[in-house]
């Protein structure tokens, strides 16, 4: 099936701020903060000072009830013109590559030349909510008119009302942690402990040599303070991993995932400049990558039998058929490191005949890849991964990673979300 | 960063208190600001000797509005408007007997010269002077400008250009720099002019429109500066400096309306990726500062390796590595390029506890001389700044009385401020300062430290 889009819309690049972890670096930035600050740096490293694009798509994950015009607020606050329309979009860690999908999207088919799409997330300054009983308590007294209302109002707020809700990394539907979902399914896949800790490793080395061979010298700006992801442990060894214990799924004797092979609650804002051909020759910008085409799938995680994280694994040979490629059709891959039993549960599903003909109703499997044109940048265990900020952090730098390899080559991306959602792109320099 | 002192000693009480104590009273100096005049009154031109630069001399000060008095003029008794510069043209100067002439038109001048006035003489160089005679004529116009300019008080300044046969249409543009507020702290200064193909029409107040400048080492201090006035002059600006400070890059870019460019000069393929980012975004380069520097300070006989070697590496070798890639490149570095190198006083005078600094300083100085002829042929110029005391971040650290001490040695008795350096870089950076090359321009108010 050949693709309907008119025209391919161009990744021109990105910018991002240093990912810090929860409550430290960025303990007082807001998600306001941070994306505005990202967006000053994109806006410095391309010259787009008071400059008009076309729209500016981004989102959070966790966000607080002021911030419902978040990215249009942000926008407001940057170097860019005034006059340039923004709206919030948030598909969990989906969300920074659906933004830059949407706005792809929209340049493909000539509603707009430029766009930049991006995304934010803290957990340090994470929204707090009143439960329940006292929200309805303090809506009836700012209702009340009379004194004996108000009196009334208030002897309904118990102390046991006062406590907060704190956002949970948790799903809403199973009351389960996120890595206690993905638990079960790297036991399913018999994901080893070892394998997965070998996986972070390797992330920690590949972002460090990145950073110091001067890859991400034009895709991260300095934030207050931190120059480089606050995550990344250089000198990491698998020894080292071995001796930490079990987060999640500890119900199993033989639980297997860390602290070191998931990613930690982090903070931090990225962004990505996406155009047309034509607008990129018209500002002297040289076009990293195209955007070829993307698919989302989700799966039924609550009584399916299917895994939180697979979808990705089934919106792959959706995007793949439709492209007329196979799985080994690339030369980069970048799979979100959720967690790296996600990565390498992903890769045993897409080899897996079974999985491949009874869940995918494939004749044959997608097959393995080539291990060595993985995540060669790092990923998100090294960098840390805020919700919404990973999309824009990956299609920038595999733009880049591809735009260096020359021209005609291709990358994948893939990335899980919450809710049992998935989005997977494919970029060709 | 103000200069705390200087504002006090022209304050009401500070001023009645310095002056009853003896203290110097440093003046507030005659800065640029766009839409300026040249000079804020006329000036006096004459000649010591049969003077050739007369007419060019008279149709810049024209051109930019000013009144020009005759040396007769300015010699009356006290009435008429007093002069804002003194212009003498002593190209004409045979021997040492003419050198009387000067004298005789210099001091009436001087005497009259309003605050924040202009010396400027121009000569003909000693060195192609046709017999001794003529030479120590020549020459002994160093020894009366830089007395003077010593003598000069209230912000007046006093500096002298050698403008070789042939040379006479590089003149226009040191001429205004000069007289200008954008030489606010140059100062007892000798230049030499070379021939060169003058381009006309510089737009005054946008010289440098149309032109892409390269600033390493702007994302603050000094280097914030010069991308500024750079921007302000018309250049597009690209501001490079380490990557761990992009923060406050993407800040100056923004202001400026420039752009950032994270980039570790020392970093092996650093020429290569600024030769590849100047031909990709903005198909080539007009000007190139050298601003990025470090400081590692110890006594030599203290100092490691590491020291030695990092200074070396930013201060110096990225210099030479960065423009020999930039002259290799074909078509990177436009016609009529413009190239200026930081250096230091440092690197003239020596310094105690900078060794290695000084060292990468003065080896910039032989880098800029020794390319001038390569850049010549080419119509472009490569020319050094050595600033001097300059109040910034680094010297609000150094503890009161050194600092003190060290802004007021000096003929203007306080220190610069980051401006100073790079007008003088924007100047240099100018398409009509065609004819400024291989020379080394010191921002240092005429500092007494390696005069």
């Amino acid at each position: 099936m050949s693709s309907p889009q008119p025209r391919r819309a161009a990744v021109l690049g990105g910018n991002r701020i240093p990912f810090a972890r929860s409550n430290s670096a960025y303990a007082q930035a807001s998600n306001q903060d941070m994306l505005t600050a990202t967006l000053d740096g994109l806006v410095a490293r391309f010259g787009l000072q008071g400059q008009q694009v076309g729209e500016v798509v981004a989102g959070a994950v966790l966000k607080h009830s002021r911030d419902f015009n978040l990215t249009r607020e942000s926008v407001l606050g940057s170097r860019l013109a005034a006059t340039t329309p923004a709206y919030d979009v948030q598909q969990a860690c989906g969300t920074g590559l659906e933004a830059a999908v949407l706005v792809a999207n929209k340049i493909a088919l000539g509603q707009i030349e430029s766009g930049i799409a991006g995304g934010v997330d803290t957990t340090s300054d994470a929204p707090l909510a009143v439960g329940d009983d006292l929200r309805r308590a303090l809506i009836e007294l700012n209702n009340a008119r009379t004194l004996k209302d108000r009196l009334r109002a208030i002897g309904r707020i118990r102390p046991g009302s006062l406590v907060p809700e704190i956002p949970r990394n948790a799903e809403p539907r199973t009351g389960l942690a996120m890595g206690d979902h993905q638990a079960i399914t790297a036991r399913e896949w018999e994901i080893s402990r070892e394998d997965q800790d070998q996986l972070t490793v390797r992330s920690h080395r590949n972002l460090a040599a990145a950073y110091d061979r001067g890859f991400l010298d034009d895709l991260v700006t300095p934030y207050l303070g931190l120059t480089r992801d606050q995550n990344l442990r250089p000198d990491t060894t698998v020894e080292k991993l071995a001796k930490l214990k079990p987060v999640f799924g500890k119900d199993d004797p033989a639980a297997t995932m860390t602290a070191g092979n998931s990613t930690p609650l982090s903070d931090g804002a990225s962004a990505v400049l996406l155009s047309s051909d034509e607008w990129a020759a018209e500002h002297g910008l040289p076009v990293l990558a195209h955007l070829v085409d993307a698919q989302t799938a989700a799966v039924d995680y609550v009584h399916g039998g299917e895994g939180l994280l697979m979808a990705p694994a089934y919106a792959m040979p959706v995007v793949l058929a439709r492209n007329g490629l196979t799985l080994q059709d690339f030369d980069f891959y970048e799979i979100h490191e959720a967690f790296a039993s996600t990565v390498l549960a992903t890769l045993k599903a897409w080899e897996d005949p079974a999985f491949c003909k009874e869940r995918l109703g494939l004749d044959a499997p997608l097959g393995a890849i080539d291990r060595d044109k993985l995540n060669v940048n790092g990923s998100s265990l090294a960098a840390g991964h805020p919700f919404a900020a990973t999309g824009g952090r990956i299609v920038a730098s595999l733009a880049k990673q591809l735009h260096e390899a020359g021209s005609g080559r291709r990358g994948l991306i893939s990335i899980c979300a919450a809710g049992g959602q998935g989005v997977v792109a494919i970029l060709e320099s | 960063m103000s200069d705390w002192y200087t504002s006090f000693a022209n304050s009401g009480v500070g001023s009645t208190l310095v002056k009853q104590l003896g203290l110097p009273r440093p003046a507030v100096l005659r800065r640029y600001e766009p839409g300026q005049q040249l000079l804020p009154g006329p000036a006096v031109v004459g000649s010591a000797g049969e003077g050739r630069l007369r007419a060019t001399l008279t149709a810049v000060l024209r051109d930019a509005g000013v009144a020009v008095l005759s040396p007769a003029a300015a010699d009356g008794a006290g009435d008429g408007e007093r002069p804002a510069a003194v212009v003498l043209d002593a190209t004409g100067l045979t021997g040492p007997a003419q050198l009387a002439a000067a004298h005789d038109l210099l001091a009436p001048a001087v005497k009259r010269l309003r605050p924040t006035g202009r010396v400027l003489v121009l000569a003909d160089p000693p060195a192609t002077a046709d017999s001794p005679a003529q030479a120590a004529a020549r020459q002994a116009l160093e020894g009366l400008v830089r007395s003077l300019a010593k003598e000069l008080r209230a912000g007046s300044t006093a500096n002298l250009v050698f403008v070789p046969e042939g040379a006479e249409a590089s003149l226009a543009s040191p001429v205004r720099f000069f007289l200008s507020g954008r030489s606010a702290y140059v100062d007892g200064q000798v230049l030499t002019l070379s021939a060169a193909d003058v381009p006309a029409g510089e737009d005054a107040e946008r010289p440098l429109a149309g032109k892409v400048a390269v600033v390493t080492g702007a994302a603050r201090g000094i280097g914030a500066s010069i991308a500024r006035v750079m921007a302000r002059d018309g250049a597009h600006v690209v501001a490079v400096d380490v990557p761990a400070a992009g923060e406050s890059l993407a800040a100056v870019a923004n202001e400026i309306g420039g752009t950032a460019f994270q980039l570790d000069i020392t970093a092996p393929d650093a020429a290569a990726r600024l030769v590849t980012h100047l031909r990709e975004r903005h198909g080539g380069v007009d000007v190139v500062v050298h601003n990025a520097g470090i400081t590692r300070d110890k006594l030599l006989v203290n100092m490691d390796a590491a020291r030695w070697n990092g200074v070396m590496a930013v201060n110096l070798q990225a210099q030479l590595d960065l423009t020999r890639a930039l002259l290799d490149a074909d078509g990177v570095l436009r016609p009529g390029a413009r190239v200026v190198c930081v250096s230091s006083q440092s690197g003239i005078a020596g310094n105690r506890g900078q060794s290695n600094y000084a060292a990468s300083k003065a080896g910039v100085i032989g880098m800029v001389r020794a390319w001038a002829p390569e850049f010549a042929e080419r119509g472009a110029t490569v020319n050094a700044v050595a600033p001097g005391f300059i109040v910034t971040e680094m010297t609000a650290t150094m503890p009161l009385g050194t600092r003190e001490v060290g802004a007021r040695i000096n003929s203007l008795q306080q220190g610069g401020l980051p401006v100073d350096v790079a007008e003088t870089i924007a100047w240099l950076s100018s398409p009509t300062a065609a004819g400024v090359n291989g020379q080394v321009v010191r921002v240092c108010g005429q500092s007494m430290l390696g005069a």
